[in-house]
């Protein structure tokens, strides 16, 4: 899904695939506005909650529902900073230790701007993007619960 | 009205989605006609403080929420993306 709200580039993709940093930085193009890209990687750990290692984390989304919740953040963190372009990759399937899952990549023509509006993206997709992540183990599976201080690092902002 | 349900709610539910008639006025309702059909409903909404709702694809913060004329209501915990 693609916007162009202003004079911001807004992308958000929901795919299984993974996707190539360097290309999705390149895609941004030669814009003569723009004078620092930042972006963030997440990735799949082991918790090591659990005495057996994590064999595969399966993430479930609401198609629709999920790329227009993440519009909404990167409009939001629009509003708050001068940004020129907001890419945003989440997967969903199922992953192993390793594996990239989120992919947030701002640029804008100064540094701070595209640190602050990616932190601010992932903190509130965390939270408000219709995702969830089940733990698959040898002998068993659940259900990542969501953090209170994930919620409460909104209040932040 | 398609009625959705994701993560364990899915699961306690046993399908991803279905489609009823309802009668219910706002979301509160809706919950309380669901759990008087089944008793799997009434296990998946046992804690609703843990539940969120979305009324057409948009979350929302009070289940007296109208469902009037909405074509889609689904169910889940709280969300774990990232």
């Amino acid at each position: 899904m693609n916007k162009k709200i202003n004079n911001c580039f807004i992308s958000v993709n929901i795919q299984k695939d993974d996707f190539d940093v360097n290309a999705e930085i390149k895609s941004i193009g030669t814009r003569k506005i723009i004078g620092g890209i930042a972006n963030f990687i997440g990735v799949v750990r082991d918790t090591q909650k659990e005495k057996e290692e994590l064999v595969s984390l399966e993430l479930e989304h609401y198609p629709g529902m999920t790329e227009k919740a993440i519009i909404t953040i990167c409009r939001d963190a629009q509003k708050r900073w001068e940004i020129n372009f907001v890419k945003v990759i989440h997967r969903v399937g199922n992953l192993k230790i390793g594996d990239n899952i989120v992919l947030v990549i701002t640029a804008s023509a100064h540094r701070k701007e595209s640190f602050k509006s990616a932190e601010f993206i992932m903190d509130f997709l965390k939270s408000r993007a219709p995702i969830w992540k089940k733990e698959h183990y040898k002998t068993h599976s659940s259900w990542v619960q969501s953090k209170e201080e994930d919620e409460l690092s909104l209040k932040d902002w | 009205m398609k009625i959705l349900y994701f993560s364990w709610l899915r699961e306690k539910i046993g399908v991803p989605f279905e489609e009823l008639e309802v009668q219910s006025e706002n979301v509160h309702d809706l919950i309380k006609e669901l759990i008087r059909t089944d008793q799997k409903y009434a296990l998946a909404f046992e804690d609703i403080k843990s539940i969120r709702v979305a009324v057409d694809q948009k979350l929302i913060q009070n289940l007296n929420v109208s469902i009037k004329n909405v074509k889609e209501v689904a169910f889940f915990p709280p969300m774990t993306g990232g």
